[in-house]
């Protein structure tokens, strides 16, 4: 049975802003899978762990997060909180026996940058091949 | 404060199983303090009650709410305007709290979900060191500061033993041993001749080998 993926990206006003400003054709384009919804954060430092979770009890499969290179985030350590916040998640997943696979952090430049697009398809990629969070798919 | 961590979520899962309302309590006060059972942490813990359910094909409403603290009885009737709001009580306070709440509310039932883990104080941000073993009679006077009951893994009242080597405990080689601690601290502060001093036998009856201790004073009770 074939099975899309409802994949949340999160990721920083700095990471994103040119992804974004290419528009969703272009990114299309470029490869972005149509079934990974992006959500931007001012800063990888407002991420919080409900956020991430929020987006499993709506239904998401996956969740990851982009943020700016470890070293060059725009507000000093923004990205390196969203990446603790994001190995907390994924313990919790897998506690849960959920997968701690359905969570990933992700580093990437200011500005358009293919590893943006990269990361999509590797999540997509992999919570394709892994299935569904819930069982009966995502509601 | 009073340092706790968070149970494994399998452990409360089942705690909750048969629980259609359910209300993730958190406490301000301590466990807050330490990330474990605050208002934040209880809101993760709503959400990870609710995806676990989700997960099982189980439906509950679950909520949070706090209290000021969960270890004083003013502040548990707080929960009289949560009233019809719950069946299950999942409490993010230390240990004190969920007894308080077990006390004061006989029909409620209440659920630990912390591991609560010791007193203690924060060494740097994320990390929590035990500090005091609240054994009722301190010697802190005597040594420095420094407490052996509790940070010496023999609860020596007479160190180092001969196991220390180069300042480090041979049990948790990672832990200083706080006996040599104690000797470099009396002699740095000028208090070396405390170190001749011989403890006797120590009476442990103010520790909990006695049962349930309690405090009554006098000039505070009103009747």
């Amino acid at each position: 049975m074939s099975f899309t993926p409802n994949i949340q990206a999160f990721c920083c006003h700095y990471t994103s802003q040119q992804s974004l400003a290419e528009g969703a054709e272009a990114l299309k384009a470029d490869g972005m899978p149509d079934n990974v919804t992006i959500n931007r954060l001012v800063c990888g430092g407002k991420l919080q762990e409900t956020t991430l979770l929020k987006a499993f009890e709506d239904g998401a499969d996956a969740v990851f997060f982009v943020g700016c290179p470890i070293g060059e985030c725009h507000n000093k350590k923004g990205s390196e909180r969203a990446a603790k916040r994001v190995v907390a998640v994924k313990k919790s997943l897998q506690e849960l026996g959920l997968g701690e696979e359905r969570a990933e952090m992700f580093h990437s430049g200011r500005g358009f940058h293919l590893e943006f697009i990269e990361a999509a398809q590797l999540m997509n990629k992999r919570i394709t091949d892994l299935g569904p969070a819930f069982e009966g798919g995502s509601k | 404060m009073i340092v706790a961590e968070r149970k494994p979520m399998g452990e409360i899962l089942t705690m909750v199983k048969d629980a259609k309302k359910i209300l993730v309590l958190a406490c301000r006060g301590c466990v807050s303090v330490c990330s474990a059972g605050g208002e934040r942490e209880a809101e993760i813990l709503a959400s990870l009650i609710r995806i676990g359910l989700k997960k099982e094909g189980k439906k509950a409403k679950v909520s949070t709410d706090s209290l000021v603290r969960q270890c004083d009885k003013e502040y548990i009737d707080g929960l009289d305007q949560l009233k019809g709001k719950y069946d299950a009580i999942v409490s993010t306070a230390c240990g004190v709290g969920v007894n308080f709440i077990a006390n004061l509310r006989p029909k409620d039932t209440v659920y630990p979900a912390l591991n609560t883990s010791f007193m203690g104080g924060s060494a740097e941000q994320g990390i929590w060191a035990e500090q005091c073993a609240g054994c009722g009679d301190c010697i802190l006077h005597l040594t420095g500061g420094l407490c052996p009951v509790v940070r010496c893994a023999k609860s020596l009242l007479n160190g180092p033993c001969g196991g220390s080597v180069d300042g480090r405990c041979e049990i948790h080689s990672d832990v200083e041993c706080i006996w040599q601690s104690i000797h470099d601290r009396m002699i740095r502060i000028g208090q070396a001749e405390g170190l001749e001093r011989i403890a006797p036998i120590r009476d442990w009856s103010t520790a909990t080998h006695g049962g349930p201790r309690k405090v009554v004073r006098d000039d505070l009770t009103v009747s």
